[in-house]
């Protein structure tokens, strides 16, 4: 063979290798988001401590002179509520059990989720069949009632309230990682790790989930609204965290009947909800493009 | 509009008098745009086309040809891609510069195309005759019923056979040969100056290449239609072309008759391609015929059988099986190759996928004179290391999240072989062995090219020093010149590791290169048997001579005047449940070569 044609063999030109963390600081979306995140935890861990109110003080300033809650001012910097409560320490208390909810009882689903869809894509038969005919049967029974259901049966905490989430809450991820593992488990890679003798587990722990982890990170951050929310709507059905202790969730479902005369007290933790699966949406999808090898280099 | 407005819309004026060239493209460039600034992938490329005349570019992939063929046909993947100098004249018509809405008269009518892909090509849920009879009102003036005609009269012309019934079905209907038959219909039917073929019998079966290749052939000597045919295949470019562009990187590096092309090639470049080329009886690095060994067989199958369920209905019953391999028999020596050669369907990667322990099948299969039916789990998972397998698509065989050095590593650390450590070095020897940079271990299959991860899969492969390496289509979905360097890496393993190969290949020219012995697969059975000399020189199965006749030969003084025709489609293997296929008696017709009676 002559050197006429080009050799097939051409070094790569070689590239700085940093850690995960160092290629996340170098992405100011990925900043934006880390320092939201860090924002609502720092707010959370230390709620006590930045304002002078508890978050059940009713504040005889509080209200006006007719009872109504008070607009954001220089002593209650993101107003009162109807009962003359300081908004903003009510929202930093509640940054404890939203964040608690959207990581925990989402994080419960994804696993649920994940090993089901995981199991049943990749298995196929009759376990796979039980599993998804499972699963479609969960997703047609309505939400909102199993978990009355699930509720009623359990005294209402925050990890039961986190379970009963999380109970409603796998279907969706089940299905959307049975599709993604039985269509990477007909690639020809996972035919060629059988023919080196690599065991079933194997494959799914070293080849199939890593192909998963973005499909796990875009439902993880998308779950985090959705649970935050779902917990609001059990709060405001009474299952959900009791009174006083406020969530996110229950303050809007609280006030939502005076979004006219006292927006404030809707907008603000709605705000806070927003900016929080804002967040964790930034930092997966950055996570997502650099745990990517093949992405690498590209931007 | 009618069809006489629309020829004067779309280039009334395109050439009628001979001497003048249909199309002129002068100083083409494309650009591509990327991150990194835009980036020329066609450079200052010029070249016209007579009436009537076939020219053929050929070329590597990643040379521009397909993408200037989008370029004619005003079909670049714009804005990514565009057209930054340069003209493409169609009579006095610049195409580089027309805008969309009269791009559209001219394509389809006056300049049409093909593509490699016949069933992607076509619209699935539309019937063919509903997909050929818009295609023609679209550009004509016809009404229904005699745009029905005329497209009953093109799928005649293409020898579609009972083309009234034919309009009714839809593309999954019919077999990858009729698919772009209809596709040539299709292009053909409004008669246009120029057909643009982007490897058109790319995708399809050597026996059907044939056929389709003598169909344009004769279309154009009645209809007088340019092609430009574009292909990597220099058989094909041997036996269709007039003339030859060359293109390399995106530039011609030679233009010029065929015969002078082949005779006498004015660049290195082209000398190489040519010399990559595999033919039978001839090549430059071809295996030597040498002697069958006497040695125990290292996996011997016997009377192999697979089927596959088809189940329908409520109940779920078994209604239909494909008998995919039907009582196939071989047994493979240490240091040889058995080719086992057939078209797509006919069993031979199945084969392979059985005895690679990838599916269930019935019958014996021996590695190393152990029956795996009676092994424990454990036993067998040690007999299997000694069969490897390299797969057909080196872009799909390797898992893209993992590094290449684990990737071959994976093998040692499964069968417990050696520790991380010995890994390493083990790894590094096996890179240099099968000729990749070893700083290339850290690196993911992406950044490799094509040539470059079959490298790794052959190492892969060879990390567990196998006695018997399967290799399924393993050079088929790569460029010539680096094919002919992967076979001559397989060939020199063999020499200093004694491994034999399974070579599964649908091309008869790899496989007279490459085999000591043939087994020729038809309808999941093997109809002929035995050494490459025996089946080569004396082929006595038809099938056996049609497949090694079907072999387009890279030299135009060669030309055939004739392919060779199918009669009719190859039978399917899927039958009723309790029908049972024949199954065919191989007769002794001298020295071991088995021929089906």
């Amino acid at each position: 063979m002559t050197d006429a044609i080009t050799p097939d063999i051409q070094p790569a030109a070689s590239r700085p290798r940093k850690g995960a963390l160092g290629k996340l600081l170098g992405r100011p979306l990925a900043v934006i988001g880390l320092a939201i995140i860090f924002i609502v935890v720092a707010g959370a861990a230390f709620a006590p401590y930045l304002t002078p109110f508890r978050p059940d003080e009713q504040i005889f300033d509080g209200l006006t002179l007719y009872g109504e809650p008070l607009p954001p001012n220089a002593t209650f910097w993101l107003g009162t509520d109807l009962l003359g409560r300081d908004l903003l320490t009510r929202i930093l208390h509640g940054a404890r059990t939203s964040l608690f909810i959207g990581i925990v009882a989402n994080g419960i689903a994804l696993v649920i989720g994940t090993l089901i869809g995981v199991t049943a894509g990749y298995y196929r038969g009759w376990i796979g069949g039980a599993l998804m005919r499972f699963t479609d049967l969960m997703m047609a029974f309505p939400a909102l009632l199993l978990a009355i259901c699930l509720a009623a049966v359990f005294q209402p905490s925050l990890w039961i309230v986190a379970l009963v989430i999380a109970l409603v809450n796998w279907v969706q991820t089940a299905r959307v990682m049975f599709t993604q593992t039985s269509s990477l488990a007909e690639r020809e890679f996972i035919d060629a790790e059988r023919t080196i003798g690599a065991s079933s587990s194997r494959i799914l722990f070293l080849h199939i989930l890593p192909h998963l982890v973005p499909t796990i990170i875009v439902w993880g951050t998308l779950g985090i609204s959705t649970t935050v929310l779902l917990e609001a709507t059990l709060s405001y059905l009474g299952i959900g965290v009791q009174p006083p202790t406020p969530s996110w969730g229950n303050i809007i479902f609280e006030n939502q009947t005076y979004f006219q005369a006292a927006p404030w007290l809707v907008f603000f933790p709605g705000i806070a909800i927003l900016a929080l699966a804002l967040a964790f949406n930034l930092v997966g999808d950055a996570l997502r493009d650099i745990l990517d090898p093949t992405q690498r280099g590209r931007s | 509009m009618s069809t006489g407005e629309i020829n004067r819309a779309a280039g009334a004026s395109a050439p009628a008098a001979a001497g003048k060239p249909v199309l002129d493209v002068s100083g083409l460039t494309i650009s591509v745009r990327g991150e990194d600034g835009a980036r020329d992938v066609v450079r200052d490329l010029s070249f016209t086309l007579a009436r009537g005349e076939t020219l053929c570019i050929a070329g590597e992939s990643g040379s521009g040809k397909s993408m200037t063929s989008l370029a004619i046909m005003g079909l670049l993947p714009q804005p990514a891609a565009y057209v930054s100098a340069g003209s493409i004249l169609f009579g006095d018509l610049d195409l580089a510069r027309l805008e969309e809405g009269r791009m559209r008269r001219i394509r389809g009518n006056r300049v049409a195309m093909i593509f490699q892909e016949p069933m992607t090509s076509l619209n699935p849920v539309l019937s063919i005759g509903r997909q050929l009879v818009e295609a023609i009102e679209t550009h004509t003036a016809l009404s229904r019923s005699q745009a029905r005609e005329k497209a009953i009269e093109a799928l005649r012309a293409v020898r579609i056979s009972e083309a009234e019934t034919r309009m009714k079905q839809f593309p999954h209907e019919l077999s990858g040969g009729m698919r772009q038959r209809v596709m040539i219909a299709m292009a053909l039917a409004l008669d246009p100056d120029i057909l643009i073929a982007d490897e058109p019998t790319t995708a399809l079966d050597v026996t059907v290449q044939g056929e389709v290749l003598e169909l344009l052939r004769d279309l154009q000597r009645s209809r007088g239609t340019s092609i430009i045919l574009i292909t990597h295949d220099m058989g094909v470019v041997a036996e269709m072309a007039d003339r030859v562009i060359v293109m390399r990187d995106g530039a011609m590096i030679e233009n010029g008759r065929t015969e002078k092309i082949f005779k006498a090639p004015a660049t290195e470049y082209t000398t190489a391609l040519l010399a990559a080329v595999p033919r039978i009886g001839g090549g430059s690095g071809r295996q030597e015929s040498r002697p069958p060994g006497s040695a125990e067989p290292v996996a011997s199958v016997s009377d192999l059988q697979v089927r596959f369920d088809l189940r329908g209905g409520l109940l779920g019953r078994v209604q239909r099986r494909v008998h995919a391999v039907e009582g196939v028999s071989f047994s493979i020596r240490p240091n040889e190759t058995l080719a086992l050669v057939g078209e797509s369907g006919c069993g031979k990667s199945t084969t392979a996928k059985a005895l690679a322990g990838l599916i269930p099948y019935a019958g014996d299969i021996r590695v190393g004179g152990r029956d795996l039916a009676g092994l424990g789990k454990d036993e067998r998972k040690a007999v299997r290391r000694e069969v490897q397998m390299v797969f057909q698509d080196p872009f799909a065989s390797l898992d893209p999240r993992m590094r290449v050095g684990d990737l071959v590593a994976e093998p040692l650390i499964i069968h417990k072989i050696a520790t991380r450590r010995e890994c390493r070095d083990r790894v590094a020897a096996l890179f240099e062995r099968v000729g990749l940079p070893a700083d290339g271990m850290e690196r993911y299959p992406h950044e490799f090219s094509g040539g470059q991860r079959q490298r790794i899969c052959i190492a892969r492969a060879l990390a567990l020093r196998p006695r018997l390496v399967i290799a399924d289509e393993s050079v088929s979905a790569l460029d010539v010149s680096v094919q002919a360097r992967v076979l001559e890496l397989l060939r020199e393993l063999q020499q200093d590791l004694g491994v034999a190969y399974l070579f599964i290949s649908h091309d008869m020219a790899v496989v007279e290169n490459i085999s000591d012995r043939v087994a020729v697969m038809y309808l999941g059975q093997i109809v002929e048997t035995g050494t490459r000399d025996q089946v080569f020189s004396n082929p006595a199965h038809p099938y056996t001579q049609r497949l090694i006749d079907a072999v387009p030969i890279p030299d135009p003084a060669r030309r055939r005047a004739r392919f060779s025709r199918m009669d009719g489609e190859i039978p399917s293997p899927t039958r009723a449940v309790g029908d049972e296929p024949q199954r065919v008696v191989l007769r002794d017709i001298g020295g071991g070569h088995l021929v089906a009676a």
